[in-house]
């Protein structure tokens, strides 16, 4: 991993997009950093928080993205160059903050603000694909977007120039084959950073509270910037005068976009307007080069966002041919759906052209058909060997039995998820964003009087808890909602890279921090709050089988640490374990590798009896409580 | 190693969540740049990482920086830590020429292990990879590395044996000195040695 702040000015390094991201930042000048955790994001915040102590920048995990932005917001109104990152979904969060913040501005001696936020095209890592671009233009944010990590160093830094210039946070979007990938960067000079934070309590209330001058304040600025990002060198043409196609393209879709052209060998017919500033659009740049072809083909990641704006000028611009043709995702030349690569513009571009574009020979494409029918299996993701939440999910299945009204979990977003997954005990019935499993479970737990009897079970973790669930769980005590939330406390962030969080005892540099307990916040809204560890399966059952006959909101705290942030500390097995061939009933049995489903603990298709697989097993012992017969043996090792 | 039309190196390195290919495409990135190419990493992160097929894909030009994906069926060369994910590379990247590189020790999927699906036969499955390459190459990484005491370093030596190859313009010397650089003296030594031992296997003709 690239150090950050000591590596020297002018070397080249491999970095990731967000170590890039980072790097343009404290290029820059950054003194103040905040985010929340979330795939494809989290590097830039760990990335700052590496050089803290050499640099001086301050950074934090916040306790989620609202939060992130206010606490940065606060920063720059005070005069600070600060960013905050978080992938898409967390930006939502954000956004009831931001949407005010681009009206109001960051105050009379406001330092700058980038908002970096990444988007997960094809959902790798997330629950949508959301283009987070539209969003810019509703918020009214400048907008960059970077088609490589080269390019996103210098644009964060761009980026705090012009909001410090046009007070005003600017948003950058990253997105997963940026963020994630790597690629060569030009490491530039780290300023000292200034101490100085200063609030002018002078000026007016920073505040959109007159919204509509403060609307036309907004688009006077937008007005303002306009000009700048037409003659940006992050917008650029390459390819002949008058084109016979012309491709639009930002982000990674101008890498694919190039290389297509050269695959197919049509750099003499068709040119490429890369855009790097894309909101406020750069109308007269683009209504430009419109004017000098026919035809336009749209390449970008994930939505027509370029494409709704390139229609919309082709109709305002009376240079423009009547003839134009764009095509793109409306047209289907692009899919609509998913992220691009290059063979999608190879084939968009051939057809265009009347081109053939085959991947591959006919026979070989029917040898790797047959031999992906016969022989190619999906491999699926599952909770590590012995990870707690399979416990968990095991105890909880086994109350909802016992309890026999047909009860259900609703599910909220961290490694528990994998709940859903074939790997797992697929038990949840309702699983969207962080914190609606409460959310939901509070509002199921109301639905009595209209005769609904099956009790329902909300289930989070403990990061989760803290960023989202809370003011869920306040709402059912105060309705009286009939619910249990079960929160699995198993101190980390594990799902995006094992993040400190309000409760765990270190903070992002290391040290001490005050911890937040859970079980006192839930106490003292009122709620019976019983803790089990759930590698005590069946006490755990017989507590929240208890609960769940109980009237009102319950908390049940499933508490045992993440197995991989436990090796990393302890590097010891607990426990030597073993099966008993003779006493295993095999085939008539199965229950441990059929509905436990621990990958250390696999079936012997020739023996027809499980065992345990010594390259795997973390000997956590807890599969001796789950097998029937007792054919599963632990020893507590030296 | 140029190629006609300055096309880039496609180097496909895949395996299991897990198995360390994230390491092999970091030594190979660095290296690269040192020696003036243009590199773009293109990695699965996130929740594959539990378990999950991954892969890198490395894009190795003289000419300008690729994006960090390579078209479909244009891998010259596939490096897997697992023969599943040799054959899921090859339907996706492989052509009549591309050159594989695989360690053929399965990893179970967790289907498997539920028994929902069955792993496939192993004698077919090398057929298969062996089929679909231009010039297939297998060896048992894993049993190399238990041997030597750490099964974490089966990567290094796939890594070893991927500079046997000689396919991409790296030497020993190059990954030797990253790996001098990015660990410890303790654990650089076991490194060279698992590096050692892949380059030899493909020397020896796997
Ligand atoms: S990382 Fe931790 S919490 Fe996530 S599946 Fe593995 S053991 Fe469980
Ligand atoms: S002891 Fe059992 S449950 Fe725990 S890791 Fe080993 S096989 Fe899995």
């Amino acid at each position: 991993m690239s150090t950050i702040a000591g590596t020297t000015t002018g070397t080249r390094e491999m970095m990731m997009g967000n170590e890039a991201i980072a790097r343009g930042a404290l290029e820059a000048g950054v003194q103040f950093v905040t985010g929340y955790p979330g795939t494809p994001s989290s590097e830039i915040v760990e990335t700052v928080a590496r050089s803290a102590r050499e640099t001086g920048v301050y950074v934090e995990w916040s306790i989620n993205e609202k939060v992130a932005a206010e606490v940065a917001a606060a920063a720059s109104f005070a005069g600070l160059r600060t960013l905050t990152a978080m992938k898409t979904a967390g930006f939502n969060v954000a956004l009831d903050f931001l949407a005010h913040l681009g009206y109001s501005g960051l105050g009379k001696h406001g330092g700058s603000m980038v908002v970096v936020v990444c988007d997960d095209p094809e959902g790798h890592s997330s629950g949508d694909e959301a283009d987070s671009r539209w969003f810019a233009q509703t918020e009214g944010a400048p907008l960059l977007e970077p088609d490589s990590p080269q390019e996103a160093k210098e644009m964060t830094t761009w980026a705090f120039e012009l909001s410090e210039q046009f007070n005003c946070y600017v948003m950058v979007r990253s997105y997963t084959r940026l963020s994630l990938a790597s690629g060569p960067v030009t490491l530039g000079r780290i300023p000292e950073i200034g101490k100085k934070a200063q609030f002018d309590t002078s000026q007016e209330t920073i505040s959109p509270y007159m919204p509509k001058p403060s609307h036309v304040r907004q688009h006077q600025r937008l007005a303002s910037i306009r000009p700048l990002f037409e003659r940006s060198r992050f917008n650029w043409y390459q390819g002949p005068e008058k084109p016979e196609l012309l491709i639009i393209c930002s982000g990674i879709g101008t890498r694919y976009s190039l290389e297509a052209v050269g695959a197919l060998g049509l750099e003499k017919s068709v040119g490429i307007l890369k855009l790097g500033t894309l909101w406020p659009f750069p109308t007269k740049l683009v209504a430009e080069h419109l004017a000098r072809t026919r035809r336009v083909l749209m390449v970008e990641e994930v939505d027509p966002f370029l494409e709704s704006h390139a229609k919309i000028l082709a109709f305002d611009s009376p240079a423009v041919s009547k003839d134009l043709k764009i095509y793109g995702k409306d047209s289907g030349h692009i899919p609509a759906e998913g992220e691009l690569n290059p063979s999608i513009v190879m084939k968009g571009l051939a057809e265009l052209f009347g081109l053939d574009y085959t991947i591959r020979e006919a026979d070989y494409e029917r040898k790797i058909s047959t031999a992906v029918d016969k022989l190619l299996i999906n491999r699926g993701v599952a909770w590590c060997p012995g990870c707690p939440h399979r416990a968990s999910f095991w105890a909880v299945k086994q109350a909802i039995r016992k309890d026999g009204r047909d009860g259900f979990p609703t599910g909220d977003i961290g490694c528990y998820t994998l709940d859903v997954y074939p790997s797992g005990s697929q038990q949840i019935k309702a699983l969207h964003a962080m914190g609606s499993g409460v959310g939901l479970a509070s509002g199921f737990g109301k639905l009595a009087q209209f005769g609904l009897e099956q009790p329902v079970v909300a289930i989070c973790g403990d990061s989760t808890f803290f960023h989202a669930s809370i003011p869920g769980l306040i709402n059912a005590v105060r309705n009286r909602a009939n619910m249990v939330l079960v929160l699995l406390d198993n101190s980390a962030t594990a799902m995006t890279g094992f993040q400190p969080h309000p409760g765990t005892e270190t903070d992002i540099l290391g040290e001490a921090a005050p911890v937040i307990s859970t079980e006192a916040i839930c106490r003292s809204i009122g709620c019976h709050v019983e803790v089990s560890d759930p590698f005590d399966i069946k006490g755990t059952t017989a507590k929240l089988l208890r609960l769940m006959k109980e009237d009102g909101t319950k908390v049940m705290i499933m508490r045992r640490i993440c197995e991989l942030v436990r090796m990393k500390e302890e590097r010891t097995f607990p426990f030597k374990v073993w099966i008993d061939a003779e006493k295993c009933r095999g085939e008539k049995c199965s229950f441990c590798t059929r509905f436990f489903k621990c990958p250390a603990l696999p079936w012997d298709r020739e023996t027809g009896k499980a065992v345990i697989d010594e390259a795997t097993c973390v000997g956590c012992g807890v599969c001796v409580e789950i097998c029937p017969p007792g054919a599963i043996f632990r020893e507590v090792t030296a | 190693m140029t190629r006609i039309n300055g096309e880039p190196i496609n180097l496909v390195i895949s395996g299991v969540g897990g198995q360390g290919n994230i390491l092999l495409s970091r030594l190979i990135g660095r290296s690269l740049l040192k020696k003036g190419y243009l590199v773009s990493i293109g990695e699965t992160l996130g929740v594959a990482q539990r378990g999950g097929a991954v892969m890198s894909n490395i894009r190795i030009s003289e000419k300008m920086p690729f994006g960090p994906l390579t078209p479909e069926g244009k891998a010259h060369l596939i490096v897997s830590l697992e023969p599943l994910e040799t054959l899921r590379m090859l339907s996706r990247y492989g052509n009549p020429e591309v050159t594989t590189l695989t360690n053929f020790r399965p990893t179970l999927t967790v289907d498997v292990l539920t028994r929902k699906d069955k792993y496939p036969d192993y004698a077919a499955l090398k057929q298969a990879i062996d089929t679909l390459s231009g010039t297939a190459f297998f060896l048992d990484a894993t049993a190399m590395a238990l041997k030597l005491g750490n099964p974490i370093i089966t990567n290094v030596i796939m890594m070893g044996a991927l500079i046997g190859l000689d396919m991409i313009p790296l030497t020993r010397e190059d990954i030797e000195a990253e790996i001098k650089a990015s660990f410890s003296a303790d654990r650089a030594e076991l490194n060279l040695t698992a590096l050692a031992h892949g380059i030899d296997a493909i020397a020896a003709g796997t």
